[in-house]
């Protein structure tokens, strides 16, 4: 904490950087639903953790809403059908990592409607803590902000670490991504239903909305929104990238830090996503499982940008296919610019964790060829990592393969990859790529057995 | 899609600010500093700073090519480097002089390291360091400001025959007619006669000294535009005037006869064009914030030490250097904490 954020009334957290937000293509756009694709590809391992376990056989029929797969153990999660249809086949498919993973092939009946026809309407409130984070792991539900953790995991914190605060994530920092802001505006009752039953869950006894300054209007409407028995506020922080990485937004919020190696439990937190919390707050009550979600279709090369509501499994030709997509397009990215993934493929699905798909145009030939040059040590770097390491020295480090030493000296595994350093870096260098490929190898390194 | 899809790694999104961006923005706000140096000393400081400068460029173009790392001309660094050496010299310093000073200083002190980024200490000053040491007498030799013909003839030592030491430029000097110059530098007279320059004409330049060095005021307002572009980081020339005054101050108010005051301190001599331009140069200065202010400190501190208890009358330029050799070390201990991390050592 600068001394700088004294005089400042904004939360804030110590560096960062300010992107352009281009949100503007977005941001006005209402949350419209897209249809079934013919086809829909329900990966196993759509969240962290055991793969789910299938409960169909090829050629069963199924309808929307049902439970197809079963989740292996505690880390684990369920897959519902999106759609009325039949299995076609239980085999591998592309996903956005790289390597084919094992996925529920569900070829969509024609006349498949909208309405979930599965449905277990209950009475929350009756429920004990237990049995409301069963039924959140029942749901399927995972973090939607990307990191796409089985949310009731977080709900059961290690013994002696009571959770006391719930903090939601409400901050959208990524360039292009709105389905948050949308959905902060849309579906408030929604989040503020979900923040009910996580409070109910975790026992936390209250809940702080943490929205960047950006988004004035969603703030507004949050706190119009709010239960007058529900211990709730919102908070305006900073609109600075990575406000929404979690470690970034406690420390802006409650000026406490995640110790090195700890979890946000360790400070009696949890952190959950507002897409997350509205999901939770509306298909809890019913006994649903997650079969869609709102993703940002955006960027300089789609011709209909917006925010659609999209059935989990709709592979990205399809999507595309419904928002167009120029001849400029050069990279399809799963998330934000920041932190997304370019996929190889479109016939890679929209799975539980994808925020976004933003597609860019063939890189500007000014940039494909800028040159990567040596580190002039200008510092911009060290001046925009939030963790406050040194990926100038740690670039150094990593071109000499001291993978080990950049763990063991540098912290190099406090760096989640925003992207920051590499973002600012007059010389091109790819520090992040860099770090990634360290963190990588000294992972294999203590698999290897020695 | 009709085009292969692309795939790039995280981020997707770059900064346009580049390298070479940066550093045309220096010579930017180096050449209203070499304009002055030309108004004031006239052709031979044109021709000395057009010397070092293509030297310069020619040394590193040809280093490049023997170590086949390419053309490096395109970052624009080494324009830098020739500039800044053009202006730490006197303006009637001898071209081949100069000229040499250049090679070794881009030579000796950038390219053998492995070009740019690599190099430990501030290439301008290595190669007037090696001036120093080579020709004593003529990088002592000032000459006056603003005289009459400067624009159409060029003072008599500046085309010196190679290898052959320059002619005597007192008679010139003399045939100026120049009121009370002594050809001695602010920071020489004050040292050695204890006269004080007064301080308006040491903010303003209607003083002598090396081309680029005289007018503190044009040094500070360009550096502050590089520092508001944050091309620069503004902790270093901060901690370069702070150490200089925590030095000179106490000093001053103990006897005033024998100490020079802080603001003579200050904007004599080569102080503010080395803050500036030469202790701020990225390379050779710490990466950390806290380093970025010990390392200007430290400068400032030696500086003054150097000035008023060494042998010379200007300290900054080895004050720089020293200060170069201690950056990765001072990088080292001033490590800012990490997110999450405890207070001392390792959690």
């Amino acid at each position: 904490m600068g001394i700088l954020n004294f005089f400042s009334a904004t939360k804030t957290f110590a560096h960062g950087i300010h992107p352009v937000e281009h949100k503007e293509q977005t941001a006005d756009k209402p949350i419209r639903r897209l249809g079934f694709a013919p086809e829909l590809v329900l990966p196993l391992t759509q969240h962290r953790g055991k793969p789910s376990r299938p409960l169909v056989k090829v050629g069963q029929e199924v309808v929307r809403g049902e439970p197809i797969a079963a989740a292996d153990g505690f880390l684990s999660v369920p897959i519902h059908a999106p759609a009325d249809g039949v299995i076609r086949a239980i085999d591998l498919a592309p996903t956005a990592e790289g390597p084919r993973a094992k996925a529920i092939f569900l070829k969509v009946h024609r006349a498949s409607t909208q309405e979930v026809l599965y449905d277990l309407p209950r009475d929350l409130n009756a429920l004990s803590s237990d049995e409301l984070i069963q039924a959140v792991q029942d749901a399927g539900l995972v973090g939607l902000g990307g990191a796409a953790f089985p949310s009731h995991v977080k709900m059961k914190p290690p013994a002696g670490h009571p959770i006391a605060t719930l903090v939601v994530n409400g901050c959208e920092c990524e360039p292009y991504l709105t389905c948050d802001h949308r959905l902060m505006l849309e579906r408030p009752d929604s989040i503020m239903a979900g923040i009910r039953i996580a409070l109910q869950a975790t026992g936390a006894t209250r809940a702080v909305i943490g929205v960047e300054d950006n988004k004035p209007d969603a703030v507004a409407r949050l706190r119009e929104r709010i239960p007058a028995d529900l211990p709730v506020t919102v908070e305006a922080v900073e609109t600075k990238y990575p406000q929404g990485a979690e470690k970034m937004l406690i420390k802006s919020l409650f000026n406490r830090e995640v110790p090195v190696g700890g979890l946000t439990l360790d400070l009696g937190i949890a952190v959950y996503n507002v897409g997350t919390l509205a999901q939770m707050g509306d298909l809890l009550p019913r006994g649903r499982g997650l079969i869609e979600r709102v993703v940002t279709v955006s960027g300089p090369a789609v011709f209909r940008p917006g925010n659609y509501l999209v059935p989990i499994g709709t592979p990205l030709r399809f999507l595309l296919e419904q928002t167009g997509m120029s001849e400029q397009a050069g990279e399809v990215i799963l998330g934000g610019p920041m932190m997304g993934m370019s996929v190889a493929s479109l016939d890679v699905p929209v799975t539980k964790a994808v925020s976004g798909v933003v597609v860019l145009e063939s890189q500007d030939p000014d940039l494909a060829q800028r040159q990567v040059l040596p580190c002039i040590k200008c510092a911009a770097c060290v001046e925009a990592c939030p963790v406050k390491l040194n990926p100038s020295l740690l670039g150094e480090l990593a071109q000499h393969r001291e993978y080990e030493r950049m763990a063991r000296d540098y912290y190099l595994d406090q760096c989640f990859e925003c992207g920051c350093c590499a973002y600012v870096c007059p010389s091109n260098i790819p520090l992040t790529q860099y770090f990634r490929i360290a963190k990588a190898i000294n992972r294999d390194q203590t698999l290897k057995p020695h | 899609m009709s085009r292969p899809i692309e795939i790039r790694t995280s981020p997707h999104l770059k900064r346009a600010r580049t390298v070479p961006q940066i550093m045309q923005g220096v010579v930017w706000a180096l050449l209203p500093i070499c304009a002055f140096a030309v108004f004031q000393f006239g052709l031979s400081a044109l021709l000395l700073l057009v010397t070092t400068t293509a030297v310069a460029m020619a040394t590193e173009y040809l280093f490049a090519r023997l170590s086949d790392r390419g053309n490096t001309l395109n970052d624009w660094s080494v324009v830098i480097t020739g500039l800044l050496l053009g202006l730490t010299l006197p303006p009637g310093f001898p071209l081949w002089m100069a000229a040499v000073a250049a090679f070794v200083g881009v030579a000796l002190g950038k390219s053998l390291f492995g070009g740019l980024g690599f190099n430990v200490m501030n290439a301008a000053l290595v190669g007037r360091a090696f001036a120093q040491a080579a020709f004593p007498v003529a990088i002592t030799t000032w000459t006056p400001g603003f005289a009459p013909g400067r624009f159409w003839e060029l003072i008599p030592s500046t085309l010196t025959p190679p290898f052959l030491q320059p002619v005597a430029v007192k008679d010139w000097i003399a045939g100026l007619n120049v009121d009370g110059f002594t050809g001695a530098t602010p920071l020489a007279l004050q040292k050695f006669q204890h006269i004080e320059v007064s301080s308006l004409d040491l903010f303003t330049g209607m003083v002598a000294g090396s081309a680029g060095e005289t007018s503190a005021l044009l040094i500070l307002v360009c550096g502050l535009w590089l520092a508001f572009q944050r091309l620069l980081d503004w902790k270093i020339p901060v901690g370069v005037m702070l150490g200089a005054v925590l030095v000179a101050l106490p000093l001053w108010l103990m006897d005033g006869n024998v100490y020079p005051t802080p603001w003579f301190v200050l904007f004599s001599g080569g102080l503010m064009l080395g803050a500036w331009f030469m202790a701020s140069d990225m390379v050779g200065s710490p990466v950390t914030p806290w380093g970025a202010l010990a390392y200007g400190l430290f400068i400032g501190i030696l500086t003054v030490v150097i000035r008023l208890f060494g042998g010379l009358t200007e300290g900054i330029m080895y004050a720089i250097l020293l200060a170069n050799a201690a950056a990765p070390l001072i990088s080292a201990v001033t490590q800012p904490r990490v997110y999450g991390a405890r207070k001392e050592g390792r959690s």
